[in-house]
């Protein structure tokens, strides 16, 4: 993996600052990189595009270089913004996720085309989607420009927390006209024509309050407790937080029958424990726990039968097994090579452009199509985690491990869902998916990391060296101290 | 921090490798059996895409694809006078799947036989389009149309089948009523499930293939296979005489059996074997069976292809004797009554075996396939099931049939035409009418076609209704249109 400091070839405490250019030169930002990266996705794009309407047997005209030239306009401008608000950011994460969302425009509209040439079917979901991209960019540089040190938001941990576990809930304690039940899941809050969904921010809120709240905890986590058949307990008190966790997810799929979220919301409290804490045993005691939650909710819920059975079966399971197993062939037509863009038929596939967009991906793009997206995300969490293995602060340490672990956890499970691996779940895809609370959510969460990886790799003014500086120093943790 | 960060690097990367790894499962190795799945639109969707294969008989076209201009189904069935071919082709549907000759070759028609990948290839190259490959078929399409308008006509039901004997081709397999295979060639779910529900309640089962399907008592027409057991026991030649009596006694039974109309066989208390056949003699083929005993008459039955499974490719339910227990049942068995069941198809191959000197040749209804460009690819070889009975048994058999036809009514004889026949008027049960058969091949001497034919119920004569009034006319128009269409 990467060096725990800073990039290679880039000494980090080269001694030089911005402001008094000596030897040696400025630390490069590497900004540069990040634009032929942004000019090489948009073309990558606006050749997919082109594809489709060849492949849709119609010319393609200039409207298409139009959309892929605005495509570069929207993330140049973002480009600047990020020159402009954190210039010392990672160079590739912007790029990466310009790819992920680019092809999910794409494939959104080949979804849209396909649904087009049959009576009843949903309407196009396209133009909103480059419309929550621009709002999600925006989103984005509004992060980087509010949130100038990422240390300050440790601050409103609680904050943060209390809000999220409340937009949490929301959709399932508001009444029906204000919070659908949308297949049979109430997930949504509808205001007007508008309707997001609160778990997509509620996730970053919440991320932001564990960090935090880990981070001020870690020594108690791991001295005050008692031994116990050889493994350190903590107190009950220090406990209760993990316990809330599990029970609040739990709380989730019972009220909202959201087994996705549920299950994020687990695994990343979980795995933030065990980073935190540097204690495997965590991930024992969480997994004994989700096991148990499992055994405990599945005799008493319905759905969650049906989707497990779904799941091991789904060509002979009926009505339940359905979308999977549209998904299936869809795939299976695909094959190694996919049958080109625009030369499928992915609109056969229930949710192609939402929770099924990934084999979508698989049947026009083929596995090897699907493997690309799949490394693209390896590659945008790997960097997510080399900024948390550069961050200098425990908080940003924590932060930007539970964003990055977020982001890939989440592929696994709807990806796992749509190929069979896992049980099905409704879960978004990041950055591809169409929707627009996922989108957005997204992308305040990438500015997070981007916002972390500035602050580490920015120049510092050169300081005394100090062997071991506890990153502990740095953070506020006034309020934490609260007697209860 | 940085150790278990790096520990969670890894478990992401295994994820993915997961990930990567099932999706390998599911589009590669698995991805065959997901696209032969049943109820897999996709795979459906595109054999509508490709021009499926044409079906042909003898230069007419029986069905073909038409681009529709739509974009879901590039291409639709088109059949022409599907009802009268139908039993044949079969239907090809997206919601009901295949049946006939559409199903059984499939792979032919849709392109992806073996025998075309070398089409395959070349299309690759040249970029065309996928083609299906053509199958003609052996029917005769003059006798198809002749057998299907002489039954549908009248509207009456049952089934007709021609043999050519010397090589087992069916010339026609016609049945009524029948259904039109365009009704399930369309693109609306909706409008082929209403008329899959109409065709599933019709009165007649139109449905039903009756040719290959449909198990009928064959009345005096298995005297046929009577006589050859007669004549094969060794016991019984051309001239040996049998009772002439009006109605026998049936043994160990308080049950007698009468000729029909309760005639005497001829002028004489005896009369000869022959005669019995051309009289079609209850009394006598009763007593002969039982004479030549249940074992013979099994034997016999299962040379002329009894109980034998056969793909024509469609297959054919098994002709059987049923049970026989006692003499009375076999007394009666002898004169096809009792549980003696046969299809049109099994009847034909009686007759087209006794035409063929004995030889019974495997029907068959496929006559070549070929590529997209009308080039053979595998033509179907005559192939013979069993020698049924010896050379002179099978022109003894003839002879009989020969003087039989001249008891077998007027009604369409073909001048300047010598026909070999034997009828057949099956009682089924009291308060119905009989089934009317008519079993023949032509010319006697050089036999090109043989023929059954049965009219069920009576057709539309009622209770005096005879195998010679309702099916030989039938039959005897197939027989012509063969002849003069040069079949």
């Amino acid at each position: 993996m990467a060096p725990t400091e800073t990039d290679p070839g880039t000494p980090s405490t080269s001694g030089s600052s911005a402001q008094e250019a000596t030897n040696p030169p400025r630390t490069p930002n590497r900004r540069g990189i990040e634009l032929v990266m942004l000019g090489f996705v948009a073309v990558l794009v606006t050749s997919a595009l082109a594809l489709i309407s060849i492949n849709q047997e119609s010319q393609p005209g200039t409207q298409i270089l139009y959309y892929g030239l605005a495509f570069l306009a929207l993330f140049g401008l973002t480009h600047l913004a990020v020159r402009r608000w954190a210039p010392y950011g990672d160079p590739l994460i912007l790029p990466l996720v310009a790819f992920l969302n680019g092809f999910g425009l794409v494939l959104i509209h080949r979804v849209d085309i396909g649904n087009a040439t049959e009576p009843e079917g949903p309407a196009a979901s396209a133009p909103s989607q480059v419309a929550y991209t621009a709002i999600g960019l925006v989103l984005f540089v509004l992060v980087l420009k509010v949130v100038s040190d990422h240390r300050t938001l440790a601050k409103y941990a609680y904050t943060c927390g209390l809000v999220g576990l409340v937009a949490l809930a929301l959709p399932a304690v508001l009444p029906g006209f204000i919070a659908p039940p949308i297949n049979g899941a109430k997930l949504w809050i509808r205001i007007g024509s508008l309707s997001f969904q609160p778990a997509e921010f509620a996730k970053i809120l919440l991320l932001i309050f564990f960090a935090a709240f880990l981070v001020s905890k870690r020594e108690l986590f791991t001295t005050a407790g008692r031994r116990f058949l050889g493994i350190d307990f903590p107190r009950a008190r220090d406990l209760a937080p993990v316990l809330v966790a599990w029970a609040a997810s739990i709380g989730i799929v019972v009220l909202e029958r959201d087994l996705g979220t549920s299950l994020l919301f687990f695994g990343i409290v979980l795995v933030m424990i065990y980073i935190a804490t540097e204690r495997a045993v965590w991930i024992a005691i969480g997994l004994s726990l989700f096991a148990l939650g499992c055994v405990v909710a599945y005799p008493l819920f319905g759905h969650l039968q049906e989707r497990v059975n779904a799941w091991l079966n789904p060509l002979t399971s009926g009505s339940s097994g359905y979308q999977l197993r549209k998904a299936l062939f869809g795939m299976a037509e695909g094959g190694i090579g996919g049958s080109g863009l625009g030369g499928g038929r992915p609109a056969i596939v229930p949710y192609a452009k939402s929770d099924f967009i990934l084999s979508t991906a698989a049947e026009e793009l083929g596995l090897l199509g699907l493997a690309v997206f799949l490394l693209v995300y390896l590659l945008l969490t790997a960097r997510g985690l080399r900024v948390a293995l550069a961050a200098r602060d425990s908080f940003g340490k924590l932060l930007a491990g539970g964003l990055a672990f977020t982001i890939s956890f989440q592929v696994f499970v709807v990806a796992g869902g749509v190929t069979g691996l896992i049980p099905l779940t409704g879960l978004t895809t990041p950055f591809l998916a169409a929707g627009g609370s996922s989108l957005v959510g997204n992308y305040m969460l990438v500015a997070l990391l981007l916002r972390i990886s500035d602050s580490s790799r920015r120049p510092q003014q050169p300081s005394k060296p100090q062997p071991k500086q506890p990153p502990i120093a740095e953070a506020h943790t006034e309020l934490v101290e609260r007697p209860r | 921090m940085n150790k278990p960060l790096r520990r969670v690097a890894m478990a992401m990367m295994a994820m993915i490798v997961l990930l990567l790894a099932n999706a390998t499962y599911v589009q590669v190795i698995r991805a065959d059996e997901l696209r032969s799945q049943s109820g897999n639109q996709r795979t459906l969707y595109q054999e509508y895409s490709t021009p499926r294969g044409q079906l042909i008989a003898n230069g007419k076209l029986l069905a073909s694809s038409e681009p529709t201009g739509g974009e879901r189904f590039k291409y639709e069935r088109k059949y022409a006078n599907g009802p009268a071919f139908s039993p044949a082709t079969g239907f090809y549907s997206f919601v009901y799947g295949s049946k006939g000759v559409e199903r059984s070759e499939d792979e032919v028609l849709n392109g992806n036989a073996d025998s075309l990948a070398f089409n395959r290839l070349q299309g690759m190259i040249t970029g065309e389009e996928k083609k299906g490959g053509n199958v003609e078929l052996t029917l005769n399409p003059e006798m198809q149309r002749a057998a299907y308008q002489q039954l549908a006509g009248d509207g009456v039901r049952g089934s007709v089948v021609a043999l050519n004997p010397q090589d087992g081709s069916i010339l026609a397999m016609a049945n009524a009523p029948s259904y039109d295979p365009n009704k399930f060639a369309g693109q609306s779910r909706n409008e082929q499930a209403e008329a899959w529900n109409e065709l599933k309640d019709a009165p007649g089962d139109p449905m039903v293939n009756r040719a290959t399907s449909t198990l009928y008592p064959p009345g005096s027409t298995f005297k046929l296979i009577t006589a050859a057991a007669a004549l094969e026991s060794g016991k019984y030649d051309y001239d040996t005489q049998v009772t002439a009596a009006p109605s026998i006694d049936l043994p160990k039974s308080d049950a007698t059996l009468p000729n029909y109309g309760n005639n005497t066989c001829g002028t004489m208390p005896t009369a000869p074997l022959w005669e019995a056949m051309a009289r079609s003699c209850n009394t006598a083929f009763a007593e002969v069976a039982g004479d030549v005993g249940e074992q013979k008459l099994r034997e016999t039955a299962r040379s002329f292809g009894f109980g034998a499974d056969l793909n024509v490719p469609m297959g054919v339910a098994d002709s059987s004797l049923g049970e026989i227990n006692g003499p009375a049942p076999l007394y009666q068995t002898g004169i096809g009554q009792r549980d003696v069941r046969m299809t049109p198809m099994q009847n034909a191959m009686v007759a087209a075996a006794i035409a063929n000197d004995g030889k019974m040749m495997k029907p068959h209804l496929v006559d070549k396939t070929l590529a997209p460009d009308m080039s053979v690819l595998e033509r179907t070889e005559p192939e013979q099931l069993s020698q049924a009975v010896p050379g002179d048994t099978a022109h003894t058999i003839r002879d009989m049939m020969v003087k039989a036809e001249q008891h077998a009514g007027n009604e369409g004889k073909i001048s300047g035409v010598q026909i070999a026949s034997k009828t057949g008027t099956a009682q089924h049960g009291s308060g119905k009418d009989p089934h009317g058969w008519y079993v023949a091949f032509a010319p006697a001497e050089n036999p090109k076609i043989a023929v059954a034919a049965v009219v069920e119920d009576g057709g539309n004569v009622g209770a005096n209704a005879t195998g010679s009034k309702i099916a030989a006319p039938v039959a005897r128009a197939v027989i012509r249109a063969g002849l003069q269409g040069g079949g």
